[in-house]
């Protein structure tokens, strides 16, 4: 059921996404501090790949970079067998908070890169017939087409997310990112979030990179999960999550579900026991 | 009374009794409803406040009927509201009202759009550039405390005695306020929506066009509603120094012939046009934003 695998690329497809020797140093006030050292790694076409990590071990920068927001020290990020320098269409992004433009309705944010002259161009005639209806067929999968001329303001938080979710998929992204998306949510949104989630990306096959800290999440979600470590950020393990699917919430009850998420868990808390023990025969040397 | 937040019943032998009644105040709660109007940040029903606003209007009214019409105050300094109604009506015949109206308007309007588009941009760079901040910030910082009534002798010098000074006066008042208003509100457009737009594909210039500057309108538009205030008072401050005609320059003429009637409707009419200018900005809002109504609203 559980591998632990290094990744093998498949031979017949190239990777989606190619994350290569990543490193982001930040410059603290105590000298330079690795935000991430040597982070590598690959995502297929299609394949869900959870990264989980406890705080400070720098998942959230790693997406911020993929993303082009910010720039790595040394590294670099490709999609497409192109390395990527800034912000681009070809990746989507979902944030903690939906960031949904407060003054624009529901549809008119899922539809907001049409706005744009990057965009724009590429869509004359048909092409924006096309956008536009794939725009309210997303709207419609989400569930929010009562709430097409809604403001946001006028929406629940997780229909708020589920609105960020469509306009993230509006450019059909080739990855698409999701920075805990879920976390600000409460217990019970998450998960209809969760299965909206799992049964969308099985539907679409969106190939998705996925930052939690939320371990069963990871787990009912992904085919993939990349343990990171902290201080300096960087990868403790990759763990394979061999589940059938579709997924359902249903499936956390199953031996399976329980034996990988004691597997991520395991790993996520050695680490942290070992180097708290590492700091506590600092201090005792001290 | 619909407006009351509903009473939170804590005892529960009552509450099993008596049906909870939502937004209408039961009446054995009545005692704490009342205690409620003085809470702080609570909302109190519609109709208590316009009578409340109301009854500001009225007391000075009343109070001001008595000192002139029981002539506690000499009738020279203090003209009752029948005289001033009379100035008025003889200053409305003469033409001349219209005329201090329409003059004064169009100063105005003049230097009041001229601050607005030299403000508006001007702060969106400040607010957003820090390139721009560091180079224009401090200066403004610097220009701000200078009072504005002492440039009047240096602009008439440089442009004459025309509308152009007066013109230059509620410019120069009101541009720089205006910069570091906008700049600030510009600022808190949250960079989250910032990255949101690029990852979906906007440019440089995008992020200013399609995401600071219509996240910052309604802000925009209240900082133009309060510079508005400040531009009557700079006008008023030019035509009392230097003008032949506008609202200003016949309250300082009506000064010289001791008609406090005139001076009293002068700045009456003055303070109405605030208010109309002030309700107006506030229904353009209301029409343009209806989602930061609703945010309001929300929170």
């Amino acid at each position: 059921m559980i591998a632990t695998t290094s990744t093998t690329p498949n031979p017949s497809t190239a990777p989606a996404l190619i994350v290569w020797g990543l490193t982001k140093t930040f410059c603290g006030r105590a000298g330079p501090v690795d935000a991430l050292k040597e982070v590598s790694f690959n995502v297929m076409p299609g394949e869900f790949v959870a990264l989980v990590g406890p705080s400070g071990c720098g998942k959230s920068t790693l997406l911020s970079i993929v993303a082009g927001l910010e720039s790595p020290t040394t590294g670099r990020v490709v999609i497409d067998g192109r390395s990527i320098v800034e912000p681009g269409p070809d990746r989507g992004m979902v944030f903690q908070r939906d960031n949904l433009f407060p003054w624009l309705t529901v549809r008119e944010n899922v539809r907001y890169s049409a706005r744009l002259k990057s965009i724009r161009r590429t869509l004359s005639g048909a092409k924006r017939q096309d956008f536009d209806a794939r725009c309210d067929q997303l709207i419609d999968i989400v569930g929010l087409s009562k709430f097409a001329k809604s403001y946001p303001s006028e929406l629940s938080g997780g229909m708020r997310q589920r609105a960020a979710l469509a306009r993230a998929l509006a450019n059909q992204p080739r990855v698409l990112l999701m920075d805990e998306p879920f976390g600000a949510l409460d217990a019970q949104t998450r998960e209809e979030m969760q299965e909206l989630l799992a049964r969308l990306s099985e539907r679409q096959g969106t190939t998705t990179l996925f930052v939690t800290h939320d371990v069963e999440e990871a787990v009912l979600l992904s085919d993939r999960i990349i343990v990171l470590a902290p201080h300096p950020g960087r990868i403790a393990r990759e763990i394979k999550v061999d589940l059938p699917r579709p997924r359902t919430l249903e499936m956390r009850l199953e031996p399976e579900f329980s034996s990988v998420r004691a597997d991520v868990l395991e790993s996520l808390y050695s680490r942290q026991r070992r180097s708290l023990s590492e700091s506590q025969l600092q201090s005792m040397v001290r | 009374m619909t407006d009351t937040a509903a009473p939170i019943i804590r005892d529960p032998a009552l509450s099993a009794t008596q049906p909870v009644a939502y937004g209408n105040a039961p009446a054995f709660v009545g005692e704490r409803a009342q205690t409620q109007y003085l809470g702080l940040r609570t909302e109190i029903p519609r109709r208590l406040y316009i009578s409340l606003a109301v009854t500001g209007f009225v007391v000075l009214f009343v109070v001001w009927c008595i000192l002139s019409y029981g002539q506690f105050i000499s009738r020279i300094f203090l003209p009752t509201p029948t005289a001033v109604v009379v100035a008025a009506g003889k200053l409305w015949e003469s033409g001349l009202l219209t005329q201090d109206l329409w003059v004064s308007n169009l100063r105005i309007l003049c230097g009041f759009t001229l601050a607005a588009v030299v403000a508006i941009p001007l702060g969106m760079l400040v607010g957003n550039l820090r390139a721009i901040e560091a180079l224009l910030e401090p200066f403004l910082g610097f220009v701000r405390y200078m009072p504005v009534p002492a440039f009047i002798p240096l602009l008439m010098l440089y442009t004459g005695i025309g509308e152009t000074p007066k013109i230059l006066v509620i410019f120069i008042g009101t541009v720089v306020q205006m910069v570091v208003m906008v700049a600030d509100v510009t600022k808190q457009t949250q960079s989250d929506l910032l990255r949101a737009a690029q990852v979906l594909g906007a440019s440089r210039w995008e992020l200013f066009s399609k995401v600071i500057w219509p996240a910052s309108l309604p802000g925009i538009l209240d900082i133009c509603r309060l510079n508005l205030g400040w531009a009557w008072t700079y006008l008023v401050v030019a035509e009392l120094v230097a003008a032949n005609t506008g609202l200003g320059y016949r309250i300082l003429k009506a000064q010289r012939f001791l008609q406090t009637d005139i001076i009293f409707l002068y700045i009456f009419i003055i303070g109405l046009l605030g208010v109309l200018s002030d309700q107006l900005f506030k229904l353009a809002a209301r029409l343009l934003f209806p989602w930061a109504r609703q945010r309001m609203r929300a929170e």
